[in-house]
């Protein structure tokens, strides 16, 4: 059977490319970067030519750059490392479309006396810059707005967003872990404070990322040992995982993005075919590789396993697949019915993905659409 | 994901007795306010020795691959039985018949009962 990965967003695989970068940093060339002798200075050279690497793709030219475990907890060390480092501002503001990792961290905030102004957003996704603006005060420490949203893929305008957090005197971070090298990203044009990125959505190794910090900002550490990182974040460096980290930047290249660009548009385009559909989030600003549809009177999981049974691995935020049954919180924050976000699946494309590929997963879609709703009572 | 034993993607994947009864003598509808879900049971009714049979009962159901898998199990069990045993048939039985489901969806198998 024919096996087509349609969840790139959830991860990627480990491009061969990457795999033989990383290869060397596990059994010959496995000196511990903090070691004098050459062992350790060969692994110290490959982190820090990484580092410059990956600064320079972001152009980051006044910020450090902290390698840790991946996004999570780069969002992590961001937003309570903040706040654990400014304790007279007590006022956060986000979006109702972060990252779990990001409003689970400002949920628990809330819980040791933060108040935590949770943005809302409009029916493609785009945050109110009048409501940001509005909310911002004296005590605002911190405004963190992810980039490109996971499961809907829209885009938010970064710069602009940077203006009005500088202009009111507040610090902005950014979870940019599924736009890093899908959009480009300039963190002096657009002026970001912060910003989180990771590894293995971009064809590299699981359980690496970094957070940039703006150069005169300082953030407590989550973890306390042997100030490596500066002190921010002690642990022994994963030297083969942030090598294969500073391959994978150079994974999706311009013309992968128009390739991915242009199945998108044609799946979308076929999607809307179908009867009582909706496309999720917003057509024009939207990752390359994302796509996020509602299927009226069929429900997610009963779809995902019904593709999965076909060799289509898709993914699903609604209520009966998750661990608890609450439907996705970014498609009740752009306005979709609980009914509705229920019938929701994503599927996210790779640069591995053919037309072919397409054509064989909107037949099955069809098929199993037809069969499901055959199934509804109503 | 959460995971379901073989029984209950067997029956997700080739569900016993779907569809809808034209003249059915009988039709019980659930809904799931946990998620929304919804489950329509048809029954046909024959009389024998004073007792009412269920002689053909179908389902049609929205929802996750638990209550597709539970609505076909019920019908499976209910299938023959007098109305006063079908009545009886509990959640637990259907959960066991399909070897069990992941504690999260045991609301599914309320649907059935
Ligand atoms: C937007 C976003 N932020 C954060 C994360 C978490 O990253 P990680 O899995 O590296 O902890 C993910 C993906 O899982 C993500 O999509
Ligand atoms: S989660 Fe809805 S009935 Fe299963």
């Amino acid at each position: 059977m024919k096996k087509i990965y349609l969840d790139y967003a959830a991860t990627t695989p480990v491009s061969e490319k990457v795999y033989e970068k990383m290869n060397p940093f596990f059994s010959d060339c496995y000196g511990n970067p903090s070691s004098l002798h050459s062992q350790g200075r060969k692994a110290k050279e490959a982190v820090e030519k990484t580092r410059k690497n990956i600064k320079n793709k972001l152009n980051a030219k006044k910020h450090k750059l902290v390698f840790t475990s991946g996004g999570t907890e780069s969002n992590n060390l961001a937003i309570k490392g903040l706040a654990y480092k400014n304790p007279s501002k007590k006022h956060i503001i986000t979006t109702k479309i972060e990252h779990d990792c990001v409003l689970n961290t400002c949920k628990w905030l809330e819980k040791q006396g933060y108040e935590i102004t949770y943005l809302s957003v409009d029916e493609e996704g785009f945050v109110n810059l009048e409501e940001l603006e509005k909310n911002i005060k004296k005590e605002t420490l911190l405004v963190s707005i992810i980039h490109a949203n996971n499961e809907i893929g829209t885009i938010q305008d970064l710069k602009k967003i940077s203006q009005i957090c500088h202009q009111k005197g507040t610090i902005l971070h950014s979870d940019a872990c599924q736009s890093f090298t899908k959009v480009p990203i300039d963190v002096i044009e657009e002026d970001i404070d912060l910003l989180t990125i990771n590894a293995h959505k971009i064809y590299g190794p699981k359980g690496v990322g970094a957070l940039l910090i703006k150069d005169y900002l300082n953030v407590e550490p989550l973890f306390h040992g042997g100030h490596h990182e500066e002190g921010i974040r002690s642990g022994t460096l994963n030297v083969s995982g942030i090598v294969g980290f500073g391959e994978a930047i150079n994974e999706i290249s311009l013309k992968n993005i128009e390739h991915m660009t242009k199945l998108r548009n044609k799946m979308i385009k076929e999607l809307k075919n179908i009867k009582d559909v909706r496309i999720n989030g917003s057509l024009e600003k939207r990752l390359c590789n994302n796509i996020n549809v509602t299927f009226k009177d069929a429900e997610g999981e009963s779809i995902v396993l019904h593709l999965d049974n076909r060799g289509i691995f898709a993914s699903t935020g609604s209520a009966c697949s998750s661990n608890t049954l609450k439907s996705s919180h970014v498609l009740s924050a752009i306005g979709l019915k609980q009914e509705d976000s229920h019938g929701s699946v994503r599927f996210s494309l790779g640069k591995e993905t053919t037309e072919e590929d397409i054509d064989y997963v909107i037949t099955n879609i069809k098929e199993t659409i037809s069969l499901l709703r055959e199934m509804n009572p109503l | 994901m959460v995971e379901y034993s073989k029984k209950v993607m067997d029956n997700f994947f080739r569900p016993k007795n779907m569809g809808e009864i034209k003249e059915a003598d009988g039709v019980g509808k659930v809904g799931n306010k946990v998620c929304g879900d919804i489950m329509y049971i048809y029954i046909k009714v024959e009389k024998k020795e004073n007792k009412e049979y269920i002689k053909e009962i179908k389902f049609k159901t929205l929802g996750c691959a638990a209550a597709i898998a539970t609505s076909s199990i019920i019908t499976e069990i209910a299938k023959g039985k007098t109305i006063e045993d079908a009545k009886k048939i509990t959640k637990e039985d259907v959960a066991e018949q399909l070897g069990g489901l992941p504690p999260i969806k045991m609301h599914c198998s309320n649907l059935s009962s």
